[in-house]
């Protein structure tokens, strides 16, 4: 199901022609390169911040309020220039295991800044301009700083083809987490 | 002219290491990009603070000194694997325009980050004058500037 329709988009012709064009898809996928600066900039600065290593004299809430703006409009041209590179070969990412990594992690990452902002921040009048933010604060900021870290690495690999499934022999564990028809199909 | 220079470049032993090897390339890129999310983070609190924007409220002095650590780490880190990789392909990279253009930025990046921005930084008080905001505008043009070029070094 899944196969069939990324295999139909995949042939749509805009997407045919986002993959072949000589300078639209370099320019998405340099934005989407430069907007790590904007999105995982600010969001790590908030990361060092709530882990309580940096800027221990600003009140998280100056960065939950002022600049997660930013973060978020960094996020929406992360998202926006991500999808279009997906549209571009959708079968092709589907397929290879950096990107299902980076999805399943960008999942985790997701939850995590929910957890955060409906929890720990609720309580945060009563910590937010120590320089050391409660427990829960700072695990939120250390699995943040760890999740966006394999996010950006596992996002860079996708672009590398050693366990795409077109390039058989590959170990079994490959051909699984890749989700690679096995012979038959 | 340089040309001799670069070919021996891509003969030292480093150089010739991360050209051969299938992971040193593509892991060394990948921090090179953690560096550039630092980087990023280290220059925007600034550059938006300067701007008008962003963490208003906080002494723009405080957090020039604070963001200052983090913007050498992050310096530190990309030099460190900008290096390395440079090495790997430096006969393309004398060839590339890209290239030229981030190695030409990136020197008066640097210097107007720590001669000019970071005394205006220092002098400007809650409310950032004309001359914190152009100073922070040229920032974000000369840093952009260098890691759009950095990043067309691979398509061109």
């Amino acid at each position: 199901m899944i196969e069939r329709f990324l295999g139909w988009l995949g042939e749509t012709p805009w997407s045919v022609a986002l993959l072949e064009s000589l300078y639209v898809w370099p320019l998405v996928e340099s934005t989407h390169v430069l907007a790590l600066g904007l999105f995982v900039g600010t969001t790590v600065m908030m990361d060092l911040r709530l882990v309580g290593i940096a800027f221990r004299r600003v009140p998280v809430q100056a960065f939950t309020g002022r600049l997660l703006p930013w973060t978020h409009i960094g996020f929406a041209v992360m998202a926006v220039t991500g999808l279009l590179l997906f549209y571009s070969q959708p079968l092709r990412y589907y397929h290879n295991v950096f990107f299902r990594v980076k999805v399943l992690v960008l999942i985790a990452a997701g939850i995590n800044a929910f957890i955060f902002h409906r929890g720990a921040q609720r309580q945060a009048a009563e910590w937010a301009d120590d320089a050391m933010p409660s427990r829960a604060a700072r695990a939120a900021g250390a699995v943040s700083l760890a999740a966006w870290t394999v996010v950006v690495v596992t996002g860079r690999l996708i672009a590398y083809n050693w366990f795409d499934c077109d390039l058989q022999p590959q170990p079994d564990w490959v051909n699984w987490a890749a989700g690679c028809a096995a012979g038959s199909e | 002219m340089l040309e001799p220079f670069f070919r021996w470049c891509e003969s030292t032993l480093i150089g010739r290491a991360v050209a051969e090897s299938v992971w040193a390339f593509p892991i060394l890129e990948a921090i090179h990009l953690l560096g550039l999310c630092m980087l990023g983070g280290a220059l925007l609190v600034v550059d938006l603070r300067l701007l008008g924007t962003g963490l208003t409220g906080q002494p723009i002095a405080q957090l020039a000194r604070n963001a200052r650590r983090w913007l050498i780490t992050a310096l530190a880190i990309m030099v460190a694997t900008g290096i390395p990789l440079f090495l790997s392909e430096a006969i393309k990279a004398y060839y590339n325009t890209s290239f030229w253009v981030k190695m030409i930025t990136l020197p008066i990046a640097l210097l107007f980050t720590f001669a000019v921005r970071e005394r205006v930084a220092r002098a400007e008080g809650l409310e950032p004058g004309v001359r914190g905001k152009v100073v922070g505008a040229v920032s974000l043009a000369l840093w952009f500037t260098v890691a759009a070029a950095g990043r067309w070094i691979g398509f061109s």
